[in-house]
């Protein structure tokens, strides 16, 4: 982050103001990836109108990023005229996508709109291994070309690469692909459970001996011994610390308008098609609440020596049962980067749990009442 | 002597910040925030007015200066902003931008 970026991030934290806004414009995708955490049906997605509103209502309470996901994005028909409002508007815009609907035409127009960046889902360097993932023959051609059509334009692409069992021999493989396309990458070892609550998807992850592997690859970490050393305890400042930017900065809007503090945490705080943007970011109870946690003030966490260094998730801890909880998964990042357990992993071989994640308590998502102003379809329910 | 008019360039993202203007450079995404004349001079960058005109109604009212001090210190930081890419200058007014009639940001 420079440190503009980060002067404006404190800024924003301490005007309450959320710089930077993730709005999913549809559920629906044309491609069936094993480890997706979505449903692909359309359950009332908002209408054009709807959106250009929101946007509106976004400028106004100062959102600047703004990443346009999904789904697929280019499913909506809508999506030029939605990009050109946001453009309009003036926000910096990302785009995330699997692009095999971008040709050499939506690469043009992507230019005259100057969005900031397109990041692109890349799971294998090899046919076999990401068109497996993607349950779509011939999608790593087709994301491949439409990468040469957007570096043809001068456009900055991202390859997102999510790291699984069934592709985790090939990261060095895309980050070679990635170099020859002079494209940035990056890699993300988190298979989230689905947003409501069904933890099967969390199996695809990988275990222990690859992460290890992954955070000793000094190509990926740098020095790995400095990564993956022992972390100091948290300090004073460390436990008054907030987790993340989810709630603080930064929240997530649904196709159907509903509002959460990010898209990896489907707590519901509202819907934009009955309350005002600003009204759920500054007044919603839960998004409060959201605000109020500190490190300090979760169950396990401010004794473990990962805190101050953990990447624990806010979300990935709510959807285990407890927002002030762990992040089971975090946790297991953190030993395989150290090799030193957590705090939660000891208590939970004290209390005699099975640790395994596929037997974590499946947590039902739940929706705010009606008298709340949350609309009752969609897939967060 | 020739009057010089300023518009925001379409290709940048920009957003007040507290009264403060966050930008975004469209040609590489640095990011620069601008002082207060600075932001004055892109809020008023509407392409219509000209420059002795922001600097007479909206600067030197602001700042108690000479105008003629003003707008010549008011040129070099419009052209600056023009070498970031952020504003466009020209001796012309300046057509408001309209994609939908296929102009490019």
């Amino acid at each position: 982050m420079s440190a503009i970026l980060q002067e404006m991030s404190e800024k924003a934290l301490k005007l309450n103001i959320p710089l930077s806004v993730q709005v999913d414009l549809t559920y629906r995708c044309n491609e069936r990836c094993v480890h997706c955490y979505l449903d692909h049906d359309d359950h009332g997605e908002m209408t054009t109108a709807e959106i250009k509103h929101l946007l509106d209502e976004m400028a106004d309470a100062g959102v600047f990023i703004l990443t346009f996901s999904g789904g697929e994005i280019f499913l909506r028909k809508d999506f030029f005229e939605l990009l050109e409002h946001a453009r309009r508007l003036m926000f910096c815009v990302k785009l995330k996508t699997n692009a095999v609907m971008i040709r050499e035409r939506e690469a043009a127009r992507l230019r005259d709109l100057h969005v900031e960046s397109i990041q692109i889902s890349i799971y294998s360097h090899r046919p076999e291994v990401h068109d497996a993932i993607t349950l779509v023959p011939g999608s790593l051609k087709r994301s491949i070309d439409a990468i040469h059509f957007l570096k043809s334009q001068g456009l900055k692409v991202i390859i997102a690469n999510v790291l699984m069992t069934q592709n985790m021999q090939d990261y060095p493989g895309v980050r070679a692909l990635a170099a020859e396309l002079d494209v940035e990458c990056t890699l993300d070892p988190t298979v989230t459970p689905m947003m409501d609550g069904d933890r099967s998807t969390v199996g695809l992850g990988v275990g222990n001996g690859v992460l290890q592997q992954v955070f000793r690859d000094t190509a990926l970490v740098g020095d790995a011994d400095a990564y993956c050393a022992i972390p100091a305890p948290p300090g004073e400042s460390e436990l008054e610390s907030t987790p993340c930017s989810a709630g603080h900065t930064a929240c997530y809007v649904s196709p159907y308008g509903e509002v959460f503090p990010c898209v990896q945490f489907p707590l519901p705080t509202g819907n934009v098609r009955q309350q005002r943007f600003v009204d759920i970011w500054r007044h919603s109870e839960q998004m409060n609440e959201v605000r109020s946690i500190r490190l300090k003030d979760l169950t396990t966490c401010p004794s473990c020596t990962h805190a101050a260094t953990c990447s624990r998730c806010p979300g990935l801890a709510y959807l285990e049962g407890n927002m002030r909880g762990p992040s089971s998964q975090d946790c297991e990042k953190s030993f395989a980067r150290t090799g030193v357990p957590s705090a939660n992993m000891l208590a939970r071989k004290l209390a005699g749990a099975n640790s395994s994640l596929a037997q974590a308590k499946l947590v039902q998502i739940r929706a705010l009442p009606p008298s709340a102003g949350t609309s009752t379809a969609g897939a967060i329910a | 002597m020739s009057r010089l008019y300023l518009a925001r360039n379409p290709r940048v993202a920009a957003r007040s910040l507290d009264g403060e203007m966050m930008i975004m450079s469209g040609r590489d995404s640095t990011l620069f925030t601008l002082n207060r004349t600075a932001t004055i001079l892109w809020q008023a960058a509407d392409g219509a007015t000209p420059l002795d005109e922001i600097v007479e109604h909206r600067i030197c009212n602001e700042f108690e200066v000479e105008p003629a001090e003003a707008l010549h210190d008011a040129e070099t930081l419009a052209r600056e902003l023009a070498n970031h890419e952020i504003l466009q200058i020209s001796e012309e007014p300046i057509p408001p931008f309209t994609p939908a009639a296929g102009g490019s940001l």
